[in-house]
């Protein structure tokens, strides 16, 4: 196939991706930030921009980290890339250009958001202030997106290159958002916080579950109260958990071998995704805090990045 | 005269081009005018140098070249023997009948003020109209004294209006007038030997068809009819299809060319005995 | 003003019906209007449903403007058309034998034929192209001729295209409409099918490969992009044809050999069909500021290592100003009397011909000779004094870039408009495909239709809309 087409592929799934894991740190955030400041609550807004990895950029043009800015820099703000407009916008310039390779569920799904979008643009004022009634919808439209394509790509899409590509896009950018998410939160999971007890964090816990739908599977899987290590072991380690690292690795390693497979050649994208599965296979949670919970992300983190541009120097420019 | 050329051009690419096609006219044909004793081109990277010839006859040299780039150096040298001819070139290669050289380019089109320089010349003989054209062209342009601006991309009317330009320009700007005056004109590119003048540059000049005597040509920025000093490269309707290189790279933002060009000149005996002899 | 009378296909002018026609006659008088009404609107949402891209590849998001449609039928009867199908062959023959001698030895300016300032003065002409052959002599492998009907037997070619004609998907799409809309209308009548243009293109394309290519030639479509007007149509064909759609940058050219950038490295392309026009297809021969094409793409054409569907140049062959030569071309090359007529046309170049033309202004159609699209042309019978007087000027000013011509009497069809059928005017582009062994045409074509009542100009961006076009066995 055509690079540029699985370039395309590749970062449409990205953004999907990305735009729904936006909408949901908004969620989380306006929960937390509806607290009693008691609980310890004060800079949600901040932790959200770092959650997705915008807080420096935020800073280059807004002075306060509080609801309303960070709402219009998230959700709107066409000069932030990783906002979910410019998320929309991208996904639905990458899918323009691949039209063929494309199911019209897919394409459906993308555009529909996108008129969602246009039509709540209309109607409010430059930085107006947007009730939380109009934005909720929009957020949920947005998780409906990426639950749309996904299930379109996932039901109809040939297994071939087009779909593997487009696969690997959404597990790296998935993994991308579980790590930084916890390493946002990786103070209140450290072992020594549960002398601090109390239900003060209780709320950060759950809210990282709930960024990444691990709830109530939390709970299938532990079958006792809230841990914090077991958090991290749930988001990192546990495979039966989709959006856990070893998982979207698992997946990685999955999809790209089965592209190894059908060219005939493995190569290096394929070397360093088994190996990081590898890693996070034979891993164990009491190692990962030994080492150092932020130090492990930071790394991972950065493994992942390298991953991407293994991939695009492999297949996607050349 | 015996005429020994060294032209080298050195493009630096920033970042490092990932890819680079390049179609060069470095190479001159013989005719009357011009014997080619011994001419080489030398790509400084590993790649093939494929020589075809284009519409016009003028060689022309490709080569493609995967990156990274930085930098890449070019050489075209070799010897030529010159004799002057008055300026006409005769045994030249002709692919076209000259009415194809009455055609306007997006480089020569002409506008009003193109079309009046041809109009203030009073004669009815053509060569003499074109003699007076070169005067005409000569006054109305200054000519830059750092020579070819390369990144330049002006038309002939964009140049006219500037009132000054380099030696392409000016030969467009004589292409376009004798046009619209109704001659077939084209523009040559090669080079000048002015000796003892450092800092050489490549020259353009430009050529018009007369009938019965046929194309002759029209140096404007030395206000002359070409003749031992030219050493002709490569013809066509305007500097595109004749101008030494054109390239296009992958990935690089900024592109610079420097051309050096070095030539040293001298009387062959056989030569000066020759025009002795006429 | 003379009112015009113009010939119905449907009724060919009399009180009966055309044979032809008869079922879709008994169709229209037994339904009605709403009913029609209704077919239009399912057929509107079929459009944005199967060609979803109608309406997403536009400036606007949701309210893209469909060309409309029209779904009475177009009738043509089998016999009629077999003419027609001759005569479009033998143009295209004609076609790319001048296109061959043009860039060859040019024997028809040495026979004195035409107009040597023609050929070398066309800015569609490219000297780059000359003493180049194309693979098997075919120049021109899709070409969309421009038909009008005047009368039962009167043809006329309005237009030759011979660039990258556009429409053909309208074609393929407005009979797929209308098989899903009219199924019993469909059982009715014998339809010559046009649904296998795609494979017949593909054959076309194939056959013409470099005869250097190894095993199956590889074919892409080179498109300008999804911002280029037809790039819905790019990306359809490309979707039929099962082959990829290129962009200038997934392209490149290594020692005059054609690759696209794979994610399986670099493979070769044998044909390329392409959609770009020559100034942008190689900033290294045309236009240098163009960043829509390959560079090296004409020296890999030169080397004989990529075949371009149609070649580079063949614009020469469309111009208006040669078209009035087209007789004599067809003449010249084939021996043969041309079977489909020009219509009568005056080249303001000719003294004679242009005093004519400023006498008689009034009465006709002046086109500039490179126009296209119904731009730059002054229909006489139209204009105001004030229109003729400025179009005057201009062409006196420069006689050579205008040609003039009688205003036609299209032919009309019953159309179904606003407030019920009414006969519109139609013209007909047909699509002759043309390979290594010889032309094909997909019976009919696509019928443009002005939906305006009176008006002559069909062409989409002036308010024309498209309909099915049948050829069907004589009845």
């Amino acid at each position: 196939m055509l690079a540029r087409t699985a370039d395309n592929l590749f970062w449409l799934a990205r953004y999907v991706e990305r735009a729904e894991f936006t909408a949901r740190i908004i969620d989380i955030t306006a929960r937390l930030a509806a607290l009693p400041k008691a609980y310890g609550g004060g800079a949600e807004w901040e932790s959200a921009l770092s959650a997705v990895g915008s807080l420096e950029r935020f800073r280059e043009t807004y002075e306060k980290a509080d609801e309303p800015s960070v709402i219009e820099f998230l959700i709107f703000d066409p000069a932030n890339p990783s906002s979910i407009r410019s998320c929309i916008e991208s996904a639905r310039t990458n899918a323009r250009a691949v039209r063929t390779a494309l199911t019209a569920d897919m394409w459906q799904s993308i555009n529909s958001a996108w008129l969602e979008l246009r039509a709540l643009e209309q109607m409010r004022a430059p930085f107006e202030r947007m009730s939380r009634e109009r934005t909720d919808p929009f957020l949920d439209v947005v998780k409906a997106m990426s639950r749309d394509f996904d299930g379109a790509a996932y039901r109809n899409m040939l297994r071939n290159d087009a779909y593997w590509f487009s696969r690997l896009g959404l597990y790296m950018e998935r993994a991308d958002n579980t790590a930084r998410i916890l390493d946002v939160k990786y103070h209140v999971l450290l072992p020594e916080t549960e002398a601090v007890g109390g239900s003060l964090d209780y709320f950060q816990w759950t809210s990282i579950l709930r960024a990444v739908s691990a709830f109530t599977a939390y709970h299938w899987v532990y079958r006792q109260s809230v841990k914090p290590w077991l958090i991290a072991d749930l988001l990192i380690l546990k495979k039966e958990m989709p959006r856990s690292l070893v998982s979207c690795y698992d997946n990685l390693a999955r999809n790209l071998d089965a592209i190894g497979n059908a060219y005939g050649v493995q190569g290096p994208s394929q070397r360093h995704a088994r190996a990081m599965l590898l890693r996070l296979e034979s891993g164990n949670v009491e190692a990962v805090f030994e080492r150092g919970l932020h130090e492990f992300l930071t790394e991972f983190i950065a493994d992942n990045t390298r991953l991407g541009a293994i991939v695009a120097e492999q297949y996607l420019v050349n | 005269m015996r005429i020994q050329i060294h032209h080298e051009i050195v493009q630096t690419f920033d970042p490092a081009a990932k890819g680079l096609i390049e179609s060069l006219r470095l190479a001159p044909r013989s005719h009357e005018g011009q014997h080619v004793i011994d001419w080489r081109i030398d790509v400084e990277a590993n790649c093939r140098l494929r020589r075809t010839e284009d519409a016009f006859g003028n060689f022309t040299d490709m080569f493609s070249l995967q990156g990274p780039i930085e930098t890449l150096r070019i050489v075209a040298e070799g010897v030529i023997e010159t004799f002057d001819c008055a300026g006409v070139v005769r045994n030249s290669i002709e692919r076209f009948p000259p009415e194809l050289f009455l055609r306007d380019t997006d480089l020569t089109a002409p506008d009003a003020a193109l079309r009046a320089l041809g109009a203030t010349i009073k004669s009815d003989d053509k060569i003499e109209r074109l003699h007076g054209l070169l005067l005409v062209v000569r006054e109305a342009m200054q000519d830059n004294e750092d020579g070819e601006s390369a990144a330049s991309g002006l038309t002939a009317a964009q140049a006219l209006a500037a009132g000054k330009g380099g030696t392409r320009d000016l030969a467009h700007v004589f292409v376009a007038s004798a046009r619209a005056m109704g001659a077939p004109a084209r523009f040559v590119s090669g080079h000048y030997f002015d000796d003892g003048k450092a800092g050489a540059q490549c020259h353009s000049w430009a050529e018009a068809y007369v009938e019965k005597v046929g194309w002759i040509g029209f140096d404007p920025v030395h206000c002359i009819c070409p003749h031992e000093s030219h050493v002709r490269i490569a013809c066509g309707l305007d500097w595109l299809d004749a101008g030494p290189v054109r390239a296009a790279s992958l990935g690089a933002i900024a592109q610079t060319m420097a051309v050096i060009v070095r030539q040293s000149g001298f009387q062959h005996a056989a030569s000066a005995q020759l025009q002795g002899q006429q | 003003m003379v009112e015009q009378t113009f010939w119905d296909e449907m009724t060919g002018g009399g009180a009966d019906v055309r044979t032809v026609y008869g079922r879709v006659n008994e169709w229209l008088k037994s339904t009605p209007p709403d009913v029609l009404a209704a077919r239009r609107t399912q057929a509107e949402l079929l459009f944005r449903r199967i060609g979803i891209t109608f309406a997403v590849y536009g400036e606007k998001d949701a309210a893209e403007r469909l060309i409309p449609f029209d779904i009475i039928p177009r009738v043509i009867g089998q016999s009629e058309w077999s003419l027609m199908e001759k005569g479009l062959i033998q143009r295209v023959k004609a076609i790319n034998a001048f296109l061959c001698d043009i860039y060859g030895t040019r024997e028809i300016l040495r026979a004195g034929l035409i107009p040597p300032d023609l050929v070398f003065g066309n800015p569609h002409f490219r000297p780059e192209m000359a003493g180049k052959r194309a693979p098997h002599d075919v120049w021109v492998h899709i070409a969309g001729i421009d038909m009008v009907r005047t009368g039962e037997d009167e043809f006329y070619v309005l237009e030759d295209n011979a660039r990258t004609p556009s429409g053909v998907s309208y074609m393929l799409e407005n009979r797929e409409v209308m098989m899903r809309l009219l199924p019993d209308l469909f059982s009715n009548h014998r339809i010559a099918p046009v649904e296998n243009y795609t494979d017949l293109l593909l054959n076309c394309l194939r056959s013409v490969a470099p005869p250097r290519s190894a095993g199956e030639p590889v074919v892409a479509l080179l498109t300008p992009g999804p911002y280029n007007s037809a790039y819905y149509e790019h990306s359809f064909l490309a979707d039929r044809l099962g082959v990829e759609l290129v962009e200038g940058h997934d392209l490149s050219v290594r020692d005059g050999v054609v690759y696209m950038r794979t994610t399986q490295g670099p493979r070769r392309v044998d044909v390329l069909y392409r959609r770009i026009d020559d100034d942008f297809i190689d900033p290294l021969a045309f236009r240098p500021d163009s960043v829509l094409g390959v560079p090296g793409l004409l020296d890999a054409y030169a080397a004989g290592n990529i075949t371009l569907a149609n070649a580079i140049g063949t614009g020469v062959a469309d111009d208006k100003a040669l078209y009035t030569y087209m007789p004599e071309i067809v003449k010249f090359y084939l021996g043969e009397e041309a079977i489909l007529k020009n219509v009568p046309t005056w080249r303001c170049r000719e003294a004679d011909a242009l005093k004519y033309v400023r006498e008689h202004i009034g009465e006709l159609v002046v086109k500039e000779v490179n126009g296209s699209g119904g731009y730059g042309m002054l229909v006489g019978p139209h204009a105001s004094k004030a229109e003729i007087a400025e179009f005057e000027k201009k062409l006196v000013a420069q006689p050579d870039n205008y040609i003039a011509q009688p205003t036609l009497s299209l032919s009309t069809c019953p159309a179904f408009v606003e407030n019920g059928v009414a006969p519109r005017h139609v013209d007909l582009r047909p699509f002759v495909l043309t390979g290594a062994e010889g032309s094909r045409v997909v019976p009919g074509g696509l019928t443009r239709v002005a939906m305006r009542a009176g008006s002559l100009v069909v062409n989409s961006s002036q308010g024309g809309g498209t309909k099915d076009t049948w050829v069907i066995e004589d009845a």
